[in-house]
């Protein structure tokens, strides 16, 4: 059947309230944040409007690189975390009885709406040497006395995960659940052991939607500022926690315009680079 | 976390109180009643609860004025939102509280509606440092309230007070403190200065400068934990996770006297004193009220009780004030105080954040 291309206005109607959508919530913001990261900045107020370099002269540097690799490693890391944890755990999921599966994903939703902060103290109260669960292992004798987990670099990635994982779930389900289930038969009529149907035949046919959950994982995570603090040192610190530190308290907007528009060109980039990988792939 | 929970009760309670108000300007016969109503920013968590508990209704018994107060984050984020809003002609808040450095900012883009000296009664009782002026002369901002910064301890884990800020520097502390995350609110470059350096004019100079820094790097192995939020810490140092750091005495005192294992100790060199001012957003119509506000405010009366009630170091002078040597011991000291150098944070601004990140970042 082929498709006829549009000819009148109308034609291309159901496009206006998404693009008018796109326009407010996308580009319009990142216009004006395009803008302010180009203005003079004022040391003893705010800005005035201009078309300087400074800014991002300053991001250039050794040491806002080395924060950006971190911030880009960290976030690629939850995100392979969250899809090797949650895959397999959503296919399962997806073969038991459909009430074991509602009430499943009822507490995953309840998750969700735990904000960023809860989940950061509670998580640093596990963590804690006072209260936390290495009291628990020294109760069972698996350890000899309570420590303290955190600040490092792990409880900064238990947290991120743990915030990240119920999205992921809820990006694969549809698919997963969608997966004809006589792909799996057939695999094991011809001998494949249950683990290897599900890698030779499950993952890759399902690799588009994994890569798009790895992204969408990415992306939620880069922009986390809040868990880095509560549960890190300042060296896993991420961009974004040092740009809420320009905008908020040095009151230095175009430099965090500066630091936040190479951050959503660098993301927009892997993003980018990513889905080629992934076309060429295909195509082969 | 109890403190989050309650700081979002009451967050919600000053909603209910909008709404409340709200509704009793749709009704005109109260309207006569309770027209005069002023927002004021206080800083959220322990000030504001002690403000709406013994401040603001004094202040509207003797005055006529309802007050609703609104709970403003610490740093410069609540300048940024008041500038943003004043543009657009609002005023999230008629008075603010509003740090040295900030009220210096916000002079720069006349943020503050000017303050007319005769309508401060006790204008001339007030400490010098206290009156915040433009350049011009004109008043941008009156001492609201004054605190200290100093050395605190878990008493559980340290049972001898620490007497000086060289127990930060002590190998015996590595991974125990937690200290403030901003060069701008911590002040500890005038720590630094105060306790090897002979004192704060040794920051005159960038050279100076980039010798506190050197000799601050070396505090870097005993910090646990740089924190931005004043409940991160507080909940820490309350557990004896981290039991030693740089907090507000006020704030420990008031934690003390709850029974909590904690303690506030003047160091020898003397405590950090900081404080804020009571500051008029230019956008706001409520002009006449924030003068009466900041009259009934300047009183030492009104110094004394907050005093005994919040914990602050009073603004006016010692002798018009009717504070006992043990209540004044409670809130303040006669150790010479260390001055943060505002100046710096105004004129060196982005040079020292920038040696200050990489510092603890790096």
């Amino acid at each position: 059947m082929k498709r006829e291309a549009p000819k009148s206005l109308a034609d291309y109607s159901p496009l206006f309230f998404p693009g008018l959508m796109l326009i407010v919530f996308f580009v319009i913001p990142f216009s004006t944040m395009i803008a302010v990261s180009f203005f003079q900045r004022d040391p003893s107020g705010f800005y005035t409007p201009d078309f300087v370099f400074t800014n991002y002269a300053r991001f250039l540097s050794l040491f806002f690189a080395k924060v950006l690799g971190f911030s880009l490693m960290l976030a690629v890391m939850v995100a392979i975390c969250c899809v090797v944890i949650a895959f397999p755990f959503t296919f399962l999921l997806t073969r038991r009885p459909r009430k074991v599966q509602t009430v499943w994903l009822v507490c995953l939703l309840s998750v969700l709406s735990l904000s960023e902060v809860i989940i950061g103290f509670a998580w640093s109260t596990l963590f804690s040497r006072t209260a936390g669960i290495t009291n628990l292992f020294v109760a069972i004798g698996l350890m000899k006395e309570p420590v303290a987990l955190l600040p490092s670099f792990w409880a900064v990635l238990t947290g991120m995960v743990y915030q990240a994982l119920p999205y992921t779930i809820l990006v694969l389900y549809p698919a997963l659940v969608r997966l004809d289930p006589t792909l799996l038969e057939a695999a094991r009529t011809l001998g494949a052991s249950p683990v290897r149907a599900f890698m030779n035949v499950v993952v890759p046919a399902l690799r588009n939607t994994i890569v798009a959950t790895l992204i969408m994982v990415f992306v939620f995570a880069l922009g986390s500022y809040l868990l880095p603090q509560i549960l890190g040192r300042p060296s896993h610190w991420t961009l974004s926690v040092l740009i809420t530190d320009q905008a908020i308290y040095q009151s230095n907007m175009p430099f965090a315009a500066a630091m936040a528009v190479f951050l959503v060109l660098m993301s927009l980039a892997l993003v980018g680079l990513t889905l080629l990988v992934g076309r060429r792939e295909n195509a082969l | 976390m109890t403190k989050i929970l309650n700081h979002r009760i009451s967050r919600r309670a000053v909603l209910g109180a909008g709404v409340a108000s709200a509704s009793l300007l749709a009704m005109p016969s109260v309207l006569r009643a309770q027209d005069r109503s002023i927002k004021i920013g206080v800083y959220g968590g322990y000030f504001k609860k002690s403000f709406d508990e013994h401040i603001f209704p004094e202040f509207t018994k003797a005055t006529g004025i309802a007050v609703e107060s609104i709970a403003e984050p610490t740093g410069e984020a609540w300048l940024v939102q008041l500038e943003q809003a004043a543009k657009a002609g609002q005023a999230p808040a008629d008075i603010s509280m509003m740090s040295q450095t900030s009220t210096l900012k916000g002079q720069a883009t006349e943020l503050w509606t000017p303050i007319d000296a005769a309508k401060i009664k006790n204008h001339g009782n007030l400490l010098d440092h206290f009156v915040n002026k433009y350049p011009d002369g004109r008043i941008a901002g009156i001492g609201a309230v004054a605190w200290y910064i100093t050395l605190v301890t878990n008493t559980d884990v340290f049972k001898e007070a620490p007497t000086s800020w060289a127990a930060l520097w002590d190998p015996a502390n590595a991974d125990k403190l937690g200290l403030l995350a901003l060069a701008s609110n911590s002040f500890l470059l005038e720590v630094t200065a105060s306790t090897f350096m002979g004192g704060t004019k040794a920051l005159d100079t960038e050279e100076g400068i980039l010798k506190a820094f050197e000799k601050l790097a070396e505090v870097k192995p005993n910090v646990r934990l740089w924190y931005r939020d004043e409940a991160q810490f507080e909940q820490a140092l309350k557990s004896g996770e981290i039991p030693m750091g740089q907090y507000y005495h006020d704030v420990t005192g008031l934690a003390a006297a709850d029974g909590q294992p904690v303690r506030s100790t003047f160091p020898k060199e003397g405590g950090i004193q900081d404080s804020g001012n009571w500051v008029i957003s230019r956008a706001s119509t409520m002009v006449d009220e924030a003068h009466v506000f900041i009259d009934h405010m300047s009183q030492p009366a009104v110094q004394a009780l907050m005093s005994r009630k919040v914990g602050t170091a009073p603004t006016l002078k010692k002798e018009v004030l009717d504070l006992k040597p043990e209540e004044f011991a409670a809130v303040s000291s006669d150790i010479p105080p260390i001055i943060p150098r505002y100046d710096l944070y105004t004129t060196k601004a982005d040079w020292i954040n920038q040696k200050w990140t990489e510092l603890i970042v790096g």
